[in-house]
């Protein structure tokens, strides 16, 4: 699916095309066959627009429609689902008690598992990177107990479609992957992660997905330029 | 539904523990408190929460829900009487972004700036005031967060009024400054006042005290939670 031409300029998406927080919102907005702007920040400086737009935390993605400004990832893909609901499928499960365990997932991903692969691509020696690649693999176990119960034998987190779980989890593939390849090590694979292995397939080859993972060899370049300036990554300007 | 149906784990002393209380008794839900010490804790709490190990834990139906605003979230949609997030998506990505701030720039520096020592209070004191200051901006003009009635942020940031005052005695320091920011500290006195929240606040001496002591334990290795900041 490639970008739409948004003739009326409603929806832009401030973002960044390596940034797996941007992937998400340009997901679901593609999920729902929205069309919008897709307007690039230059790493390491923050633009008027951003800083106008995201006053408070100066971060990317920001979803601006209209008059609004929508900021924090998995918050901009909430909105997409609410205030495009009837456009396209669901994003969020309809059972509260389904949101309850996909909202948990989502915080688990963010505050404990993607800490450590984060640590791993800026290069940091805060511990050594045998210690975080178990706690990358580590994650990914539990997330692969977490797939078999939650898809329930379907392709995705979301059943037939991919959904709220699907987008959060699946927006790291793409880093997980230059790990994989950059340290020379395996983390998802058929016979450690077989569940895992199957949904990260036919994730990356989904329609709203497939255009906005990234290229590999592009993000390795990125990732080595990310580490020659971490400091940059750490107190952008 | 009788009370057997909902259970809360808490810790009496946690600011997200009590957030789920909040939200059931606005909405007339009943449930049945399970105090967990959590220095010690239970085969049941280690049974619902084998990943994190924490309070709350919501059980409904025998199902655990985890994660404070998770379950803020799934209260709201399974309990639809009072609702507590308002219905266009951009007032509730208006709520949910500012409860997130709350809990990652507040919570944490000011929690640090009561056990933190010389310029490491300061710094945690500065990250605090900076984000009072840009909350007292969606208060302003406002009797609640939610308007007229007590709403998901209010909840969400209630904590504010009843811990960080605790946290200011036990600290010697002062990071709600009724001059500097009267908008917070009128919201404050309104969220307190209200009837189901002052029904339901841990006693204001065994708070005082019990930080005292987390204080003394947890000052010496401060540092490690810098990074918070």
């Amino acid at each position: 699916m490639t970008e739409k031409k948004n003739s009326n300029g409603e929806v832009k998406l401030l973002g960044a095309w390596p940034s797996p927080f941007v992937i998400r919102a340009r997901i679901a907005l593609n999920i729902k066959s929205v069309e919008y702007d897709f307007i690039e920040e230059t790493f390491g400086k923050r633009s008027q627009l951003l800083l106008k737009s995201n006053p408070v935390n100066k971060q990317i993605p920001v979803l601006i429609h209209g008059h609004k400004c929508i900021a924090e990832s998995m918050i901009i893909v909430q909105y997409i689902h609410e205030a495009w609901s009837s456009s396209g499928p669901p994003i969020l499960p309809s059972l509260p008690y389904d949101r309850a365990i996909a909202r948990f997932w989502l915080t688990y991903i963010d505050d404990k598992w993607f800490p450590p692969l984060k640590s791993i691509v800026l290069g940091l020696d805060t511990e050594p990177i045998e210690e975080k690649l178990e706690k990358v693999r580590e994650g990914l176990v539990l997330l692969e107990d977490a797939f078999n119960k939650i898809s329930k034998g379907k392709d995705f987190f979301g059943g037939n479609q991919i959904g709220y779980l699907d987008i959060g989890f699946g927006s790291f593939l793409a880093w997980l992957k230059t790990v994989e390849v950059t340290e020379g090590v395996s983390l998802v694979h058929e016979t450690t992660t077989p569940g895992l292995a199957k949904w990260l397939q036919k994730f990356c080859a989904h329609d709203a997905v497939k255009d906005v993972l990234p290229p590999i060899d592009k993000l390795i370049a990125f990732s080595k330029m990310l580490r020659a300036n971490v400091d940059l990554v750490i107190n952008p300007k | 539904m009788g009370s057997e149906d909902v259970k809360v784990l808490c810790f009496w002393a946690s600011p997200f523990s009590i957030r789920v209380e909040w939200a059931l008794k606005l909405k007339g839900v009943d449930y049945e408190y399970i105090e967990q010490d959590v220095f010690n804790k239970s085969t049941l709490l280690l049974e619902l929460n084998p990943i994190h190990k924490k309070v709350p834990v919501l059980v409904h139906a025998s199902k655990p829900i985890l994660e404070s605003f998770v379950i803020l979230e799934y209260i709201d949609e399974t309990w639809k009487q009072h609702p507590l997030l308002p219905q266009d998506p951009y007032q509730r990505a208006h709520d949910r972004f500012w409860a997130n701030f709350a809990e990652n720039k507040l919570l944490y520096a000011s929690f640090i700036a009561m056990v933190a020592t010389g310029d490491d209070t300061e710094k945690a004191l500065n990250v605090a005031r900076d984000s009072v200051e840009k909350i007292e901006q969606e208060i302003k003009g406002k009797k609640f967060f939610g308007g007229d009635n007590i709403g998901y942020l209010d909840i969400a940031l209630g904590w504010i009024s009843y811990w960080i005052p605790v946290y200011e005695e036990v600290g010697s320091m002062q990071i709600l400054d009724p001059l500097r920011f009267p908008a917070i500290n009128a919201w404050m006195t309104n969220f307190l006042n209200h009837p189901v929240i002052k029904d339901r606040l841990p006693p204001r001496d065994d708070m005082v005290a019990y930080f005292h002591t987390r204080k003394k334990i947890v000052s010496p290795t401060y540092h490690d939670l810098m990074k918070y900041l």
